[in-house]
């Protein structure tokens, strides 16, 4: 597969799981300045654009920045407007290896955009998640499972930890806000299963050993690592003509993210819990990493261009 | 007696319309329409314009569009398909062929021996003048002889019905992917009309452009990997690139994913380089290869060229093959077709006149005012005056212009191409249509799908179609003809019957004996024919082999 197209698969997967995430978290955090009285609101949506990658920003900061820099604005790089774009220009690149179905679907979102942001936000948020849904359903049930699979579902699962990530410390900072981690574990969409796991036996603690560790839920940190391992492991199978490894990991993508995931699952959680943003900082750090390890090995032939060595020919 | 309005006030009728027949003394509809004008009519205004916004819809989300200025716009494609009899299709298809072999022999001459400048057919200057001429390619043998492996030639109707070459397109014609779609969207969108007509089917083409670009692929390669080069997603085909390489099942590459290396090309994937045989480049010659043309070329892949001399990687179609559709040189193609293959040809150019020739040159400078006045180097509609049209002020500035320079110029007369009718805001009006069939050269025979593309002047009165000028398309019905066999190419299962080695198409002269270059051709070029024949195991039922061997391309006529 060229590696043009793998990176694009790659950023396809990030981008729908961006969005699709942002949306979550932008829709409870939205409800939550609502619900909570005692809430302030420029420290809470502060601390939420610092946690979504938002630098220094200069004037007054509330739910409508927020809304603005993290859904509407198509300039801002962390908005949903912006992965919608970036996830349909991948897409447009490598439209002749992505089935029919899925273009359309992809294309139909980019499409609805305008009247999507027209809508009051829940809506909005709503409709961003069933689109996301519904792609990925199409992907499952049209993509072969070929190496562009394995990009997509590498993308997916890595830009999921990556944003559990984010939204786990966003939680634990606003630790004293009552309903944070009712709050984090609806983003998502694991208030339920938490519940039925936990036999409603809510505690903060319960709920980011949930959110990191359960090997059941598939948006915990642990199932998406497993993902993204996996989809790496195959990769790295289809392309060795010799036997398997004999010893450790030849690919540096998949030594960061099991030793991301060991780390997570080895040590005493307490341990985990005691500094979780600082944890979960590291835990983004291991999937950037890996990411340009991915990049690297993978795509980076796309990047280079050798003038002189045909030319001279 | 109708149910439908939409035709009422039909007009205003300028030139020849394909379904009435007699608009003045009531509306006479030809026998080709007769099913659907009486489909339309049951059908009433209403479910008319439903089906035909369903249409619209459904082609918005599957992103069918042209880029115009780096912008996305829809192709419209109307909801009245424009039906064309076997009869009528079948002197378009041999004219077609006629046409591109010659000019597969005009190419192969230029480029080898030259015997039409010895001759005195074509002058000399006028072909190593053109833009189009690249020298870097003399001498270059295609793999299989073939230099024009895809090509669209276009088509209008004149005031009488008569097909006539409006021009050639033997470069990087484009286009036919709204064949395809369009005949899916329209067949989705009307299929209840779809279904009492016999209509021959396109979806065939990428697989017979896939055998015939396997089968250009260089001498010695078994199994040719085959690729689509596209300038990237702003070019204004970039919809048609994706679509035929997803249905070839190649991949589609962009000069960045290409790397020569020794003298070959590569491709950079996931798994390192891989070699690649045969490109189906849909980049113009100037922006192939930086190395050879233009320096400032993002688009190209430096080394391009010396893979091609070295006879390690095909280009398709060949480089500098726009010599053979240039403006001046239209003028010449009925010659070369007697010339090369010693026939009459079957479909005639608009009559043209040649501003270089005086006594031409009176004659139109006479006329000014009733002509159109085309730059030969002109593409895309630039710089031509109609004359009809233009002010006294424009045709004095022209006169000068062709003093200065009368070889730059040609002459023809305003022509009013044939209508269809089409949907539009006020009802069914009749609109000026052209069409452009395609054809494809696999070496031993030249296939032209049945349909090709209809494009359509949506503004009334318009006699420009292209589709940056508010232009739209329509669904060519070519109607099968009952007493005879389908054509075994149109069946899109069928695979390539295991066939006896034969003669291919060569390039070559009739009235000489045999020419150098061909006795030179089929020496270098017996071996790859028949290893191409064994590339393809899986084409071994025979029973085909008949009925489309014995059809109506003999393709000995050059010996």
């Amino acid at each position: 597969m060229l590696s043009r197209i793998a990176e694009s698969l790659f950023w396809i997967g990030r981008y729908l799981e961006r969005a699709d995430d942002t949306a979550r978290i932008l829709d409870v955090e939205l409800q939550v300045l609502v619900e909570d009285p005692t809430i302030d609101e420029e420290h809470s949506c502060r601390q939420l654009l610092t946690v979504m990658g938002v630098e220094e920003y200069p004037s007054v900061v509330n739910r409508w920045t927020i809304l603005d820099l993290l859904a509407h604005n198509p300039e801002s790089p962390s908005s949903i407007a912006y992965v919608i774009d970036a996830a349909r220009e991948n897409a447009r690149g490598a439209r002749e290896t992505l089935s029919t179905d899925m273009w359309a679907a992809i294309n139909t979102m980019w499409r609805g955009l305008p009247s999507a942001r027209a809508m009051r936000s829940a809506d909005m948020f709503g409709w961003v998640r069933n689109r996301t849904a519904m792609i990925a359903g199409i992907a499952d049930s049209t993509m072969t499972r070929d190496e562009g699979w394995q990009f997509f579902m590498l993308g997916r699962s890595i830009e999921r930890v990556d944003m559990t990530a984010r939204l786990l410390s966003t939680a634990s900072l606003a630790a004293e806000a009552q309903l944070a981690w009712p709050t984090t574990l609806r983003a998502c969409g694991a208030y339920e299963a938490f519940i039925r796991a936990y036999r409603g036996l809510e505690a903060d603690r319960l709920a980011a050993e949930f959110l990191l560790l359960d090997r059941w839920f598939p948006r915990s940190v642990v199932s998406a690592l497993v993902e993204a391992e996996k989809a790496l492991a195959t990769l790295e199978a289809g392309g060795q003509r010799t036997g398997g490894q004999r010893s450790g990991f030849s690919d540096e993508g998949l030594r960061l993210l099991g030793r991301a995931r060991t780390e997570l699952e080895y040590r005493p959680l307490a341990e985990i819990v005691y500094d979780l943003p600082t944890e979960m900082e590291r835990l983004q750090r291991s999937c950037a990493a890996a990411s340009e390890a991915v990049t690297t090995r993978y795509f980076s032939l796309a990047e280079s261009r050798q003038w002189s060595e045909g030319a001279l020919l | 007696m109708s149910e439908t309005s939409l035709f009422d006030e039909y007009g205003p009728m300028v030139g020849f319309d394909e379904m009435f027949a007699d608009p003045v003394g009531g509306p006479l509809v030809r026998d080709e329409y007769q099913t659907i004008n009486g489909a339309f009519r049951k059908m009433g205004d209403d479910e008319i314009r439903v089906r035909a916004d369903a249409l619209a819809t459904s082609y918005l989300d599957q992103g069918v569009t042209f880029g115009v200025a780096g912008e996305e716009r829809p192709f419209p494609l109307d909801i009245v398909p424009r039906v064309i009899e076997a009869a009528d299709w079948k002197h378009v298809d041999l004219g077609v062929q006629q046409r591109i072999k010659a000019l597969e022999a005009f190419l192969a001459d230029v480029y080898g021996p030259g015997e039409l400048f010895a001759d005195g057919v074509v002058p000399r200057e006028t072909v190593v003048t053109s833009p189009h001429y690249h020298r870097v390619v003399a001498g270059l043998e295609p793999a299989n002889g073939v230099r024009v492996h895809v090509s669209g030639v276009d088509l209008i109707r004149d005031a009488d019905g008569n097909f006539r070459v409006l021009e050639d397109n033997v470069r990087v014609p484009s286009g036919v992917s709204y064949v395809m779609t369009n005949r899916r969207a329209l067949s989705a969108a009307l299929p209840e009309v779809f279904a009492d007509h016999r209509i021959r089917p396109v979806q065939q083409y990428s697989r017979i452009l896939l055998q015939a670009l396997r089968a250009a692929a260089p001498a010695g390669v078994s199994d040719p990997t085959v690729v689509v080069l596209t300038p990237g997603v702003y070019n204004s085909a970039y919809f048609e690139h994706t679509l035929l390489a997803r249905t070839m099942g190649v991949e589609l590459v962009e000069a960045r994913d290409l790397v020569c290396q020794g003298g070959r090309v590569l491709m950079r994937t996931t798994r390192g380089l891989e070699p690649v045989h045969v490109i189906y480049r849909r980049i113009d010659d100037e922006f192939l290869d930086p190395a050879q043309f233009r320096p400032d070329s993002v688009l190209g892949v430096p080394g391009l060229i010396t893979a091609a001399r070295a006879g390690n990687v095909t280009i398709s179609n060949a480089i500098g093959n726009g010599v053979a559709d240039d403006k001046l040189l239209y003028t010449y193609v009925p010659d070369l077709i007697r010339y090369y293959l010693s026939e009459e040809p079957i479909l005639q150019n608009v009559d043209t006149w040649r501003l270089g020739e005086a006594d031409q040159r009176e004659e139109v400078l006479d006329r000014l005012d009733e002509l159109v006045l085309k730059p030969v180097d002109g593409s895309g509609g630039k710089g031509i005056v109609i004359g009809p049209a233009a002010t006294t002020a424009e045709l004095d500035e022209l006169r000068g212009k062709i003093h200065a320079d009368p070889r730059a110029w040609i002459a023809q007369p305003v022509i009013s191409l044939s209508t269809v009718p089409t949907l539009v805001e006020q009802g069914i009006r009749p609109r000026h249509v052209d069409l452009r069939p395609f054809a494809v050269n696999a070496g031993d025979e030249v296939y032209v799908l049945p349909g090709g593309l209809t494009r359509v002047a949506l503004p009334e009165g318009e006699l420009i179609v292209n589709s940056s000028r508010g232009g739209g398309s329509k669904d060519t019905w070519v109607l099968a003809d009952p007493f005879v066999d389908p054509n075994p190419l149109d069946e899109a299962e069928v695979e390539e019957p295991e066939k006896p080695r034969k003669e291919k198409v060569r390039p070559g002269k009739a009235r000489s004996g045999v020419t150098q270059s061909q006795s030179q051709g089929d020496q270098s070029l017996g071996e790859p024919l028949q290893e191409q024949t064994q590339t393809f195991p899986e084409y071994s039922e025979p029973d085909f082999s008949g009925s489309h061997l014995s059809g109506p391309n003999p393709s000995g006529e050059v010996e």
